[in-house]
């Protein structure tokens, strides 16, 4: 017999499609990332996923809890996706690998495995990394046609795990600065935005290529919200409150502050209105909550990235915002049917 | 066309109806022996009038209902009464309680049976005939119908006939109004006599077509004023609170009664029995009972109360395979302890289980709050809230956070990715609570009492010791008395005592 007590049928579905299904939504984005940047970013991902699991299972066995099923869940594979995608390409091998030990075993494990994380694991990562090893951080690949050199994927292998670069060939002449820190660093010398924008390194409505990357997102983010995996509400209340944000600034003083379309296709805004923003652990749980929630995140990001000294605010937005997840919750209740109907308004007890 | 209204959540699990319904509601033979609980309703158990040895005739009253909430139990066949004590019955704790045991004789005979026509009665007399024909509500609630008649200060202007019978599996409902839905119809006009109500609504789902035109079939011949409202399929959409929000866009207030509303409703195989109870002068001795799950012949059986599973089941002929029996359906029934527990007035539908039907369900993992049982729940709760503050014991939040308001549909374990067993989290919340408040209740008796005897031990204390105050004093007075009698019989006194008051007066 199934179960000892009502009910006795359940829907069939379980925590590892979720999972599953999230993985897949991830692949129209690394798609053209791979198209773009080459398959460096591959590499990071299967790192990541390695050590994800290989961090699970050995977390899981000191905290006594059964292996099998735990890793089966996809859930650790998700973050070190998360966090593969949220570093440069080009990183070297152990960047992924601290970054993604720390995810699983400080953010997840410690604070009770899956399920009971309080933070986003995948962006507590990318914090300790950003904070710890600012410079590989920050040495993006140049987008497939824009660089004077290109690597082979060898010479990429050659340069994740062993630091090692072709004779001739110099990092900078490799790398550069996201479209964001690129656009930031012009600003301070007083260019105006549609001279930057100017540049090369910019396509039709942010940067070429990573804009691109956005779309891929914003498509298996299409997919998510028609499954059902996510709600609208983080998606849209973040993406429309950014576009007001950076609308409002961009119409105030167009020279100084670039159009809203920017700020959805730049950075992580696309991967975290969908992939980061709506993990279900660490985000509201009601529909209120769920829009001040990412409208705050929304607000956040903006500031960081046009007042603040980090090139991208998503994943600060982010962990500030779990931050406040409890609060929020406590005060958007909804409504419990048959309590505090208008309808009984005088009967009212609370 | 009345306006429908939607309540929130609900769930569509596969209704798996269709295997019952083929054939019409079909007899069992007599069995070789009922057992019929004295407590097959909600409020007090009846209180049994017969001996073992006696003879009873069918429907002759054997349980007579005891206090304000009670219902009485008849001898579902004529036969012999062999036992009157505790047996295995269909309930969660699984304890057994008291129940009569009756071989039948064979002779189905009936006790004199008095129909009225119930216009020329009162709705007094009405009740009081429904309460000694033992009608209780034949959705699952089993709440006597009798009470939920009377109304006191509150007037009711609409009365619902659920013909929702929203769970997968059960079909006894709908059957019953494809066959008599013209004895629905009385029985509801009857009700509406009774409750001085201005209208009569039944809702039924919209994937029971045969019973709607039926009804509203007997609606044409019968001329009763009833309004057909087909709602839309969803679960829990026959639940009382839901169902009257669909039918009127009223929500019942947390913690308070239909009626308070202006709304009555009533199961429609309740208002049949009450109609069979008043016209036909038969009390409640059989229900329709759906067979289905892994039997060879799923259908819908009239069953004398008492009939036990086993007994109902081989007419149904059980396959291979099954694991057991549960009593109602498969989103909030209960699973039978044994196969030789009775049938009762609550018993809607009994499903065979293989493990075909209901495969192994999957180990429970963590929540990851998801919330699909945020946007199942009919009462718009937060399930996963609730089952936080149940496993960590925080009965207190779990209480602010609407907990009974619960209504144990089972649509939130139904969708839950985790396969956590949610509702029973919220079960043994509100039992932890009921319990804890009951021993609340009692140790602060305790305490009265104990403080009680203290002050009665402390009142006694000062008592004896003033009583003993006193007798000393008595005593010591006696000898003072004694020692100046003494005195005055030694020297007489000169002085008048007058005087000798006033003589100080004048000194000063």
């Amino acid at each position: 017999m199934s179960a000892l007590f009502s009910p006795f049928i359940s829907k069939p579905d379980n925590v590892a499609q979720i999972m599953l299904r999230v993985l897949l939504a991830l692949i129209p984005g690394i798609t053209v990332y791979v198209w773009y940047f080459g398959p460096a970013i591959l590499v990071s991902i299967f790192l990541a996923s390695i050590t994800a699991l290989g961090t699970e299972a050995l977390m899981l066995k000191l905290r006594g809890r059964p292996i099998t099923p735990f890793l089966k869940d996809n859930s650790a594979l998700l973050t070190g996706w998360l966090l593969a995608l949220s570093i440069p390409p080009l990183a070297p091998w152990w960047l992924v690998v601290v970054g993604t030990v720390f995810c699983i075993a400080i953010a997840k494990h410690l604070y009770g495995g899956l399920g009971n994380n309080i933070f986003n694991p995948a962006m507590i990562g990318f914090a300790v990394l950003i904070v710890s090893f600012p410079v590989p951080m920050t040495q993006w690949l140049t987008p497939h046609g824009l660089g004077q050199v290109e690597l082979g994927f060898l010479d990429q292998l050659r340069y994740i795990f062993m630091g090692a670069l072709p004779h001739n060939v110099t990092l900078d002449a490799i790398t550069m600065a996201t479209p964001l820190d690129t656009l930031k660093t012009h600003l301070h010398l007083d260019e105006h935005v549609h001279e930057i924008l100017d540049m090369p390194i910019y396509g039709r409505l942010a940067g070429h290529g990573s804009e691109m990357v956005s779309w891929g997102f914003l498509i298996g983010g299409a997919y998510l919200l028609i499954s059902r995996i996510i709600s609208w509400h983080i998606p849209v209340a973040y993406l429309g409150t950014l576009f007001l944000t950076a609308g409002i600034f961009h119409l105030v003083e167009p020279d100084h502050y670039v159009t809203p379309f920017f700020h959805w296709f730049s950075g992580a805004a696309m991967i975290g209105a969908f992939f980061i923003l709506t993990d279900p652990v660490s985000s509201p749980t009601t529909n209120k909550g769920r829009l001040i929630y990412a409208a705050m995140a929304a607000v956040i990001t903006y500031l960081i990235r046009v007042f603040g000294s980090f090139p991208d605010g998503t994943a600060f937005a982010t962990l500030l915002m779990n931050i406040c997840v409890p609060l929020i919750v406590l005060y958007t209740q909804p409504r419990v049917f048959g309590k505090n109907t208008k309808q009984n308004e005088k009967g009212r007890l609370q | 066309m009345r306006t429908l209204y939607k309540f929130h959540g609900g769930v569509h699990p596969p209704s798996h109806k269709a295997q019952s319904t083929q054939a019409g509601i079909a007899q069992i033979p007599l069995p070789t022996r009922l057992v019929i609980p004295f407590q097959q309703h909600a409020g007090e158990a009846a209180k049994p009038i017969v001996q073992s040895g006696q003879h009873v005739l069918k429907g002759q009253l054997i349980g007579i209902p005891q206090g304000f909430i009670s219902g009485a139990i008849h001898a579902s066949t004529s036969g012999t009464i062999a036992a009157i004590d505790a047996q295995p019955v269909a309930h969660p704790s699984g304890l057994p309680d008291i129940c009569a045991t009756l071989i039948p004789d064979g002779k189905d005979e009936w006790v004199k049976r008095e129909s009225a026509n119930y216009t020329g009665l009162s709705p007094e007399e009405l009740r009081e005939k429904l309460r000694m024909a033992g009608v209780v509500g034949l959705g699952g609630a089993v709440f006597p119908s009798e009470v939920k008649l009377k109304l006191g200060q509150y007037k009711v202007k609409t009365l619902i006939l659920n013909g929702a019978e929203c769970e997968p599996y059960i079909t006894c409902d709908d059957m019953l109004m494809r066959e008599r839905a013209e004895e629905i119809l009385s029985g509801a006009e009857m009700l509406r006599y009774i409750l001085g109500a201005q209208e009569i609504v039944i809702g039924i789902e919209d994937n029971k077509s045969e019973a709607i035109n039926a009804i509203n079939q007997a609606v044409n011949i019968t001329g009763i004023k009833c309004e057909v409202a087909v709602i839309p399929t969803i679960y829990p959409g026959g639940g009382v609170k839901q169902l009257i929000h669909v039918l009127t866009g009223l929500e019942v207030p947390s913690g308070k009664l239909p009626a308070e509303i202006g709304v009555q409703c009533f199961n429609v195989a309740t208002v049949y029995s009450a109609w069979r109870a008043i016209n036909h002068g038969e009390p409640l001795l059989s229900r329709i009972v759906t067979i289905t799950g892994n039997v060879r012949y799923p259908q819908n059986y009239q069953v004398l109360i008492g009939t036990p599973v086993n007994e109902v089941v081989a007419a149904a002929e059980v396959l291979s395979g099954t694991l057991g029996y549960i009593m109602g359906g498969p989103m909030m029934g209960l699973r039978l302890p044994y196969d030789t527990v009775p049938l009762v007035k609550a018993s809607n539908c009994i499903i065979a289980v293989s493990k075909k039907i209901f495969p192994v369900a999957s180990p429970a993992m963590p929540c990851i709050r998801c919330t699909r049982c945020v946007e199942v729940c009919p009462v718009n709760l937060q399930p996963q809230d609730l089952y936080w503050f149940a496993k960590s014991r925080e009965f207190g939040k779990a209480q602010s956070f609407s907990l009974f308001d619960c209504i144990e549909c089972g649509a939130c374990s139904y969708v839950c990715p985790s396969h956590i067993p949610l509702v029973q989290y919220y079960r043994f919340a509100k039992s932890e609570i009921k319990v804890r408040s009951q021993e609340k209740l009692n140790a602060d008796k305790a305490r009265e009492r104990h403080e009680f005897r203290e002050y009665r031990i402390e009142r006694e204390k000062t008592e004896k010791a003033e009583k003993l105050a006193a007798k000393e004093k008595a005593v010591l007075e006696a000898k003072e008395r004694a020692a100046k009698a003494n005195e005055s019989t030694a020297v007489q006194p000169e002085v008048n005592p007058v005087a000798e008051a006033a003589l100080p007066k004048e000194l000063t």
